[in-house]
């Protein structure tokens, strides 16, 4: 609880978290939604917010709360598919080659950087384009998941590069332990930080790409998430008929939701970064 | 001779194989997912209006196919691409047909580099610049206050900032366009033009400069917070020596070249912000060329789009590698 307590000394945490917190209220508000998330003409078009419509309604005759709120719940499937996933992957790519070093190292830092090299984004979109149809949540995420590992492998190989020097390692080689039991029990808990941030970093940036694929109308645009639903916006003119209420709700839900994660992975790292909690005490 | 071997050699290899790797790879996609580009390609013409008769429809996939460069095994067809791609031809474009790829590439190209080149210079150069600053005087007022303006816009992704500028700056207050440079075959090069150009780019670079600028700032903050605690620093600044001086001689110096090699690592991320970027705002780059493409689902014009930014970035990670050892003076001396 100490550190809970802590942790809430932060103004940024404090932020991030209640943001946050709304947020999967919101997401789970969606399953007691009056409205098909995907039927047209539910309600009357293009109506200004006003009760009982809190956030107006769109062109679709859907009611925009309630499409947010799904449109919440599924950019959420998707980032954490994709982020948990490729965690996986980055960790032990990371883990693998920082740890065994040599050839190996080389191989596998050899293929990351290739990865990051080429313009992963455009890939990504030549995928796309031949499996549209099969662009489900679960897919978009999985995909997403199979190329945004690279960057964070990388980020992880340098931790346990400069972990594999210190004199614990060689206590515990020397006192018998095996390399798994070493790697888990003694390198994971130094990186989980580390992990943790990437992740967020990563949950971004699965958010972001969405959103792109939406607007280029590579995934199934039906299923309303916080892309598809500035997609219809967008090709509904939203922005010159003035329908400000349905283009700025996936807008600002994105920027909040992204924001509260970011301020909530820099506060905690500088938390278990005590170098940066004395600065931000004042000391220099 | 040392630095051939050590240096240079690793770094041209490298890049072989990416461009290799690259280029096989966008080769292999389609075909491992089974589309066919002439079948598709006759669905759309037949989907147009026009009614064909099978002896046309045959002579029409013949010519399809050797346009396309699907002649012959996997294996003819994999060295057709190599040779085409050594002399930039990927065949005729879907949407405008029968204008080559290679044509419109042509005239896109140079306004992406532009906006590339303009961006990335200048977020990285201000980015780390006030960064290196503000993490010197990490305690000022001024510099917590950066900081948090800095906090907010990290996190946010291209697109939507980009539509956030344009919507605040094209239609609630419209000083800027809402986009939609046209570009003719021929255009005037005067004042005129130029201006209109700026005045067109301006929200695009703004985007990329402060998204970009956002992040090489906090990096850059936390890069400088570590130098600041080396020995020298204290050992300069206990001997009374101008702290002006120090920043610029010895901190950002420092800290800067670790952002050499971030930034080629990141290019690539920077590369497909500018295509982004460009589609929000309609700029006549390889962005918007992109969005037309995937629309009107023209994979021989995303193909295109994508082999040359391989090359394109490849080649710009390997001048940024070979530029690295005259600012390194490290790698000069080994």
């Amino acid at each position: 609880m100490g550190i809970l307590k802590d942790l809430f000394k932060d103004y940024r945490f404090t932020i991030g978290f209640i943001i946050l917190c709304l947020l999967v209220f919101l997401a789970i508000a969606s399953f007691f939604s009056p409205y098909d998330p995907i039927e047209w003409l539910q309600v009357a078009r293009d109506k200004p917010p006003s009760w009982p419509h809190i956030l107006g309604t769109n062109s679709k005759g859907q009611d925009v709360f309630w499409e947010a709120t799904f449109a919440i719940r599924n950019s959420f499937i998707i980032a954490l598919i994709a982020g948990l996933l490729s965690r996986v992957v980055a960790i032990l790519v990371g883990f693998t080659s920082g740890y065994k070093g040599g050839l190996t190292d080389r191989i596998l830092m050899g293929i990351s950087d290739g990865l990051l090299v080429i313009p992963l984004f455009l890939i990504l979109v030549m995928v796309t384009m031949l499996l549209r149809e099969a662009m489900t949540l679960v897919n978009t995420g999985l995909l997403l998941a199979f190329f945004g590992w690279a960057w964070d492998a990388r980020t992880i190989r340098s931790q346990v590069l400069s972990l594999r020097e210190r004199e614990f390692t060689q206590t515990s080689i020397l006192a018998g332990n095996k390399t798994l039991p070493l790697v888990t029990k003694e390198y994971l808990p130094f990186t989980m930080p580390l992990i943790f941030s990437t992740l967020i970093n990563n949950i971004g940036w699965a958010i972001g790409m969405e959103i792109v694929l939406a607007i280029l109308g590579l995934v199934r645009l039906e299923i309303p998430t916080l892309g598809t639903m500035l997609q219809w916006a967008i090709s509904y003119q939203a922005m010159l008929l003035g329908h400000w209420w349905w283009i700025l709700t996936p807008l600002i839900l994105t920027i909040l939701l992204l924001v509260a994660l970011y301020w909530l992975s820099v506060s905690v790292s500088e938390y278990l970064d005590p170098r940066m909690r004395i600065q931000r005490i004042g000391a220099k | 001779m040392k630095f051939i071997k050590d240096y240079l050699f690793p770094r041209l290899v490298q890049y072989l194989l990416v461009v290799f790797c690259g280029i096989t790879a966008v080769f292999f996609i389609p075909r491992i997912a089974g589309q066919d580009p002439v079948l598709e390609m006759i669905a759309q013409i037949q989907v147009q209006g026009g009614s064909l008769d099978p002896t046309a429809v045959e002579s029409l996939m013949k010519s399809l196919e050797e346009l396309y460069g699907l002649k012959g095994s996997l294996f003819e067809q994999y060295i057709t691409m190599w040779k085409r791609v050594f002399t930039l031809d990927f065949g005729p474009s879907l949407f405008q047909f029968p204008t080559p790829v290679s044509d419109l590439l042509r005239i896109y190209l140079p306004w992406t580099m532009g906006l590339f080149i303009t961006s990335t210079l200048l977020s990285w150069i201000l980015g780390n610049l006030l960064g290196g600053i503000s993490g010197y005087f990490s305690q000022k007022r001024w510099s917590k206050v950066l900081d948090a303006i800095i906090m907010v816009i990290r996190p946010i992704p291209h697109y939507v900032f980009g539509i956030l500028l344009l919507i605040l700056f094209a239609y609630v207050w419209p000083l800027f366009p809402v986009g939609g440079l046209v570009l003719g075959r021929r255009t005037a090069f005067n004042l005129d033009f130029v201006l209109r150009v700026l005045h067109y780019s301006f929200l695009p670079a703004l985007t990329l400069v402060i998204l970009g600028g956002a992040s090489w700032f906090q990096q850059m903050k936390l890069l400088v917070q570590n130098v600041k605690r080396e020995d020298f620093i204290q050992y300069a600044q206990a001997g009374g020596v101008k702290e002006r001086l120090i920043i610029s001689r010895y901190v950002l110096p420092n800290a800067m070249l670790p952002q050499i090699t971030q930034l080629t690592l990141a290019l690539g991320q920077v590369f497909s912000g500018v295509l982004i970027v460009e589609m929000v705002f309609s700029y006549p780059g390889m962005g918007l060329l992109l969005y037309r493409g995937v629309t009107r689902g023209d994979y021989n014009l995303v193909m295109g789009i994508t082999t040359l930014s391989i090359l394109t970035i490849a080649t710009a990670v390997l001048v940024l590698d070979l530029i690295y050892p005259l600012l390194d003076p490290r790698i000069r001396h080994r």
